[in-house]
């Protein structure tokens, strides 16, 4: 990190200076009329500050971030792929930008036709031809797969189902979802091979199993060994298989969920579909169905009729699950990344991710701990930290800080959760072998340090804006915005 | 280059705010964005980082949510403001059950007919699965009053008002406050950001949370989205809120810091136990409010907020001059309905080809209005346009 970005900035409210204005306005050229004075606030105590002040105190605080357009940003089940700059060229047309949302769908066909085209693509790409643009992230889409489900059973009479199975390598969302939609959550453990254990699972299978919900590959970064298995199942006991697309990354182009047996699914246009991460948002989920599932998607889908795209709610709709019609510059991004590639090249994309998952655990295995040895990974592996810890008192948190040390973004860690002193690392496909190559050293000099000098791992990071953070202090005297006397 | 062509194929078929006279709002709203915004959201270092799960390198995401959270807070009145929801319509579904976890005996939600109805709606799908009543608006031309004549009783966790209304009134809520807290429900307000910019906070009539769509606060219009949904609190229901949130603390050598805090409610540790499922949050979408209210200020806001009133009671005044047009609310920020002497849709096609994208026609949501017409206006509206629109309506009426 530069000098610039090791300074402190101050805050904006700091940096207020009265009658300071960053902006410019036109004066009023219409009669004005009396103000309500009897609603109106007697002060805005917002900060006061000039334009060129503004523009440097965001300039300096975003040079206080690492970003995937600095390095590899391994973040294990985020997919931290490069974002395509045409997609941020896309989104800036006025045509796109500056349309309203409640314009007639006559004056916006060319949103409604894109819409459409994707809709199509996504149901295409994932076997599954009943497709909502509507979720806004990746755990709505798991709310809207849910509720689907749910409104499938209810319409069949079959009220009784009130548990979902999730095994217990899941995304923390998958739980919480399922919650939400009012069910029971039943955990489903893993085997020694990283498959979701079948026995445990033919013993909590029932017929109040309304689905299952599960990650394909998984989040050990492995494919499930039992995947058409696993469906048979469910199916059997009449429950429904929602896949969580969030590695979709992996097998896109070569495997189709609908294919394998899922009935519903989502997928993360900002994680596969090359949507930039924001910052932590805005995302996208869509949402995937089996054809007869279609009937109950939110509302509303993008439909072609006559020469026309309309807006159209499906017979029995679940309802709206967020205002207006989906996060649209997201779905252009993803239309744009999908027609760049086009149908042939998308497998590429999986091939490529796995190839350097691969590639880079096989420089890093003889020295750290793969949790499950035998098996090849995906986009993604997971390692287990427990010897450092016990041979050098160094946990995963230390390995971690001292990546960044190295100039990069530690992976994923502490998850999955059934992994102790868990490491899990996705380089995704838009890595060179020369940055994998300098990633793999970086790890393996760690490793020899956690041997020989275990404080270097300890106090890292050391050049850094700031150093390791009081969590602790954070959550017991909540401090969540700006007060004089705590600064 | 051939990728483009499709696209730029695309977005020349949509009528865009770029080339006509806008006049549509219903919940998003074509503002002023000063060229600070998209400058700096799109500095690659804020736009392509993910959730600022590593603070040390952070810091840059951590601090301008912070700022955020800040400044919302100060808008809104409230003591704590999340780090954004998905929109105004989900932060609506997340209050309702907040409201249900934080009221005992509390069991069922009121709305006012005059919510939007994409909250109403949104709201419904949300709490379908956990059995939650969402009553209040069966006969949608009913009063805010009437509705709690009917409905407010001691199971009532959270009544939802908008203020001003989806259909442009604004009013004092003291006396809807006293009324909710007596009967032991919290007050939840949807404001809208701009219209704080003048207006009395919703603290100023005690309202317990507040939430609504930040889009207005220097994000683009795009058809509908991303945009972000915003949502403070009183600090006694602080430990209910979804959603992420930032703290302040201090680093290993005593140096300020920012990180994620109070994640003991989020989904990553508690699981089927958490608030919410939700895990992230619109942040660049906060990024771009954070420096849309930086840049205006204390002082841009209310000129804004004072261009909006200002330009819109004079349309109304002048439409209200008119044969056959009669305008139907009466204490209004920048948004009102006309009722008109053809159907809106008529209407909307003759302005669509005079280069004017009128208002939204309510005839579906609000049949009372059979010729509705919802029309915002905003800064971006000069007197040209608006005498435009007026000429454009005379003509045919």
């Amino acid at each position: 990190m530069s000098i610039v970005a090791n300074k402190p900035e101050p805050l904006l409210y700091e940096m207020s200076n009265p009658g300071a204005v960053g902006y410019s306005l036109p004066d009023c050229d219409v009669p004005t009329t009396a103000l309500p004075n009897h609603l109106l606030r007697d002060e805005l105590p917002l900060p006061e500050v000039a334009e060129v002040d503004v523009v440097r105190h965001f300039t300096r605080l975003s040079q206080k971030n690492y970003c995937v357009d600095l390095g590899i940003y391994p973040l294990g089940s985020c997919t931290m792929k490069y974002n395509p700059k045409i997609n941020e060229e896309a989104i800036r047309l006025f045509g796109m930008s500056q349309v309203h949302p409640m314009q007639t769908p006559e004056t916006a066909q060319g949103a409604l036709q894109l819409m459409y085209e994707l809709q199509n693509y996504l149901g295409e790409i994932s076997g599954l031809p009943g497709v909502t643009l509507q979720p806004a992230a990746g755990a709505q889409g798991e709310l809207v797969g849910i509720l689907v489900i749910r409104a499938y059973h209810l319409a069949r009479g079959d009220s009784a189902r009130n548990e979902v199975l999730i095994p217990d390598s899941a995304h923390g969302t998958n739980p919480a979802t399922s919650a939400m939609a009012g069910y029971k959550v039943v955990q489903v453990k893993s085997d020694a091979r990283g498959n979701m254990d079948l026995d445990d699972l033919r013993a909590k299978v029932s017929d109040k199993t309304a689905a299952i919900m599960f990650t394909n590959p998984n989040t050990l970064g492995l494919f499930e060994e039992h995947v058409r298995q696993v469906n048979q199942i469910i199916h059997d006991a009449g429950g429904l298989v929602y896949g969580d697309g969030a590695n979709l990354n992996a097998i896109i182009g070569i495997a189709r969920p609908g294919d394998l047996g899922f009935d519903v699914m989502h997928t993360n246009l900002h994680k596969t579909f090359s949507i930039p991460h924001g910052g932590g948002g805005p995302g996208s989920g869509p949402v995937m169905v089996r054809a007869d599932l279609a009937q109950f998607l939110p509302c509303p889908l993008v439909a072609q009729e006559n020469d026309a795209y309309v807006f159209v709610t499906p017979e029995r709709s679940i309802g709206r699950i967020k205002s207006f019609w989906g996060n649209f510059l997201a779905l252009v991004r993803a239309y744009a990344y999908i027609r760049s590639y086009g149908k042939e090249y998308l497998k590429e994309i999986a091939e490529v991710s796995v190839l350097n998952a691969n590639y880079l655990l096989a420089l890093i295995r003889e020295t750290y701990d793969l949790q499950i040895p035998e098996r090849l990974c995906k986009h993604e592996f997971v390692l287990n930290g427990t010897r450092f810890k016990k041979d050098f008192g160094v946990s995963t948190l230390d390995v971690a800080k001292r990546i960044i040390d190295y100039g990069y973004y530690p992976p994923t860690i502490y998850f999955p959760l059934i992994v102790p002193e868990c490491l899990m690392i996705e380089p995704t496909e838009t890595q060179s072998k020369a940055s994998l190559d300098e990633f793999a050293d970086a790890l393996l000099k760690i490793a020899e340090e956690a041997r020989t000098n275990p404080r270097l791992l300890h106090d890292a990071p050391h050049d850094t804006p700031v150093t390791r953070m009081d969590d602790v202090k954070a959550a017991r005297e909540p401090i969540l915005r700006y007060r004089p006397s705590a600064a | 280059m051939e990728l483009m062509h499709t696209l730029r194929g695309l977005a020349n078929q949509n009528a865009h705010a770029g080339a006509y006279a806008y006049f549509l709002g219903a919940g998003a709203y074509n503002h002023f964005v000063p060229a600070t915004v998209p400058h700096l959201i799109f500095r690659t270092e804020f736009y392509t980082a993910y959730t600022p799960y590593q603070p040390e390198i952070s810091q840059g995401t951590l601090q301008t949510i912070f700022e955020y959270q800040s400044m919302l807070c100060d808008l809104t009145g409230m003591d704590a403001a999340n780090a954004s929801h998905y929109d105004a319509a989900t932060a609506a579904a997340e209050a309702a059950v907040m409201a249900i976890n934080s009221v005992r005996n509390g069991n069922k939600i009121i709305v006012s007919p005059t919510l939007h109805p994409h909250y109403r709606a949104t709201m419904r799908t949300y709490l379908e699965g956990q059995k939650i009543p969402i009553v209040g608006d069966e006969n949608v031309s009913m009063s805010l009053d009437a509705v709690l004549d009917k409905h407010l009783d001691n199971q009532t966790a959270g009544v939802l008002v908008a203020n001003p209304d989806f259909l442009g009134n604004v009013r004092d809520l003291k006396p809807i406050a006293e009324r909710v807290h007596a009967a032991g429900a919290l007050l939840i307000v949807s404001a809208y950001p701009i219209a704080l910019g003048m207006y009395q906070p919703p603290s100023a009539y005690d309202a317990d949370i507040v939430f609504g769509e930040g889009q207005a606060l220097g994000n683009a219009l795009g058809f509908g989205g991303p945009y972000l949904g915003i949502f403070a609190c009183k600090e006694k229901y602080l430990r209910r809120m979804a959603g992420r949130l930032i703290g302040q603390t201090t680093d290993t050598q005593g140096r300020r810091g920012f990180v994620l805090t109070l994640q003991a409610r989020e989904q990553h540790i508690r699981r089927e136990k958490a608030t919410s499922n939700i895990c992230t949050n619109e942040a660049l979408n906060a990024l771009a409010a954070c420096v849309y209210m930086a840049t205006l200020g204390k002082q841009g806001l209310r000129q804004v907020a004072e261009l909006c009133y200002h330009k819109a009671h004079y349309a109304a005044q002048e439409i209200a001059k008119l044969d056959g047009y009669r305008v139907a609310t009466n204490e209004f920020f920048n948004e009102f309905v006309v009722e008109c002497p053809r159907p809106v849709a008529e209407i909307n096609h003759m302005l669509y080809e005079k280069g004017i994208i009128g208002g939204y026609d309510l005839s579906n949501d609000y049949p009372h209005f059979k010729n509705g017409m919802l029309l915002a206006v905003t800064e971006m509206n000069t007197r040209e346009q608006i005498d435009t629109l007026v000429n454009a309506l005379k003509v045919k009426s």
